[in-house]
């Protein structure tokens, strides 16, 4: 961890649902213990890595992101409301976007779809 | 090497574009099931399946195949499937579903829409319009694509002048309650699943049942949607005990079915775990009310204990039985199924 690169935009490229709330995450370990999949570094280590914007961090993990169930069994459990599934899923479309290639129209800074139907550009 | 999830996920990213569904299969083929129900075409209520429960043979019968490409050399050439399938429907030719399987599933909904007629509510069936609600591609963070598709989606039921969605599964239930308001303007559709039409219509069993059996709750219905007491008022009023596991209603254990097309041999181990866990509270069959609950605890379940949909328990119950259909277009197996 000693040379690790922290990219202060990362969190807000993550962060495009206003659900989004890796922030509070008190780091319990309840989700841990409540986790069928028994996922360790999901939510608690991961979201912290997403808040103290170390990318490459996050990006190494693509598999267990995406080996969440989103079965909520950690969020029914969580004593500080965190979305937990919510904020998987805004890391698995940051993957897609910015890793995999995929749903591009919807990065940070370019035309995105809004709820209108119309065009706006995310986060200004 | 595990399967490259960027090329799985993109692959069911470009059929829902182009193809309108993660896994396309013709009009013929999901609505198949409906032939000789006489349900109307269309109206302003109408049993939306979203194609969850037709294209469960086909998403077990790609499973099996990816199982046997997954750790091996050949999932480094995924890719190449990937864009192969931008021109021709891969997905589609590669799988081949089992006759058994599709007349299941068939089954299912068949025994769904024969438990809302005998309830007496009135519903259309919307036949080559009903659309897969986009699940796969939400859960799978493509918000771009999801929101695209959901607006195809809400013209499609504006056009056809739906106004109340009676859903027949948890992840179609979902995405058409909770999360297309959050992405579409102007979505003010009622929808119900047909679990809870059932409970509020008091429906009458024909027949008490008296028959131990095991409860499994869908994640998505319990933690996401809140059914969970609708299922077992249905069970008991037919006469049903009602066995729940250590992880049942708000606390219950997945299946494991939702990582399947990605970590095939992780959604095996977590199968094989819930069913224990069903076995252990003990009862003659287990109930599950998800296609994908009911694919991934078959699978773990390898014929020791009878899986099943809970629309063939209540079925048993609430309709009354009759011969197998004739000239119905479907496989006897399917007719029996449905009595």
């Amino acid at each position: 961890m000693a040379s690790a690169q922290v990219d202060l935009g990362f969190v807000d490229s993550v962060a495009l649902s206003a659900d989004f709330n890796a922030w509070a995450c008190m780091n319990c370990g309840v989700c841990s213990a409540s986790c069928p999949m028994g996922i360790d570094l999901l939510p608690r280590q991961l979201f912290r890595h997403v808040v103290l914007g170390l990318r490459a961090e996050v990006v190494q993990q693509a598999d267990v992101i995406f080996q969440c169930l989103l079965c909520k069994a950690c969020e029914q459990n969580c004593p500080a409301g965190v979305h937990i599934a919510e904020n998987v899923r805004s890391l698995r479309g940051y993957l897609d976007r910015e890793v995999f290639g995929l749903d591009r129209r919807y990065r940070v800074g370019a035309s995105r779809p809004t709820k209108e139907g119309q065009h706006a550009a995310a986060h200004g | 090497m595990p399967l490259p999830t960027g090329d799985i996920v993109g692959l069911m990213v470009d059929n829902l574009e182009r193809r309108s569904s993660v896994f396309p299969m013709s009009a013929r083929k999901a609505t198949r099931w409906a032939r000789g129900l006489g349900i109307p075409d269309g109206g302003e209520t109408v049993l939306y399946t979203g194609a969850m429960y037709q294209l469960l043979p086909s998403i077990t019968a790609m499973v099996r195949l990816l199982e046997r490409v997954e750790d091996s050399f050949l999932s480094r050439f995924v890719f190449l499937g990937r864009w192969a399938n931008k021109v021709v429907n891969l997905s589609a030719l590669a799988a081949h579903p089992s006759r058994a399987d599709v007349a299941h599933y068939a089954g299912v909904l068949r025994r769904i829409a024969r438990l809302l007629q005998q309830a007496g509510i009135p519903f259309g069936y919307l036949y080559g319009d009903d659309m897969y609600a986009g699940a796969l591609a939400y859960d799978s963070g493509v918000d771009g694509g999801f929101a695209t598709h959901a607006r195809r989606v809400q013209a499609m039921l504006q056009r056809r002048g739906v106004r109340k969605l009676i859903t027949v599964d948890p992840h179609t239930t979902n995405m058409l309650r909770s999360v297309y308001p959050e992405v579409l303007d102007g979505w003010d559709l009622e929808v119900k699943s047909y679990l809870e039409v059932l409970a509020a219509a008091g429906a009458d069993p024909l027949q008490t049942v008296r028959r131990d059996v095991v409860i499994h709750d869908s994640c998505v219905y319990a933690r996401y949607e809140g059914v969970i007491d609708e299922p077992r008022a249905l069970l008991r009023d037919a006469g049903y005990r009602v066995n729940e596991p250590i992880f049942s209603r708000e606390q219950t254990f997945c299946c494991g079915g939702p990582i399947e097309a990605l970590f095939p041999s992780r959604a095996k181990e977590i199968g094989r775990r819930r069913l224990e866990q069903l076995q252990a509270a003990g009862g003659e069959g287990v109930v599950t009310m998800c296609p994908i609950c009911l694919a991934a605890l078959r699978t773990a379940a390898e014929g020791a204990i009878p899986v099943e949909d809970i629309s063939l328990f209540l079925a048993e119950a609430y309709c009354p039985a009759s011969p197998p259909r004739k000239g119905a277009g479907m496989p006897a197996s399917v007719a029996t199924d449905v009595g």
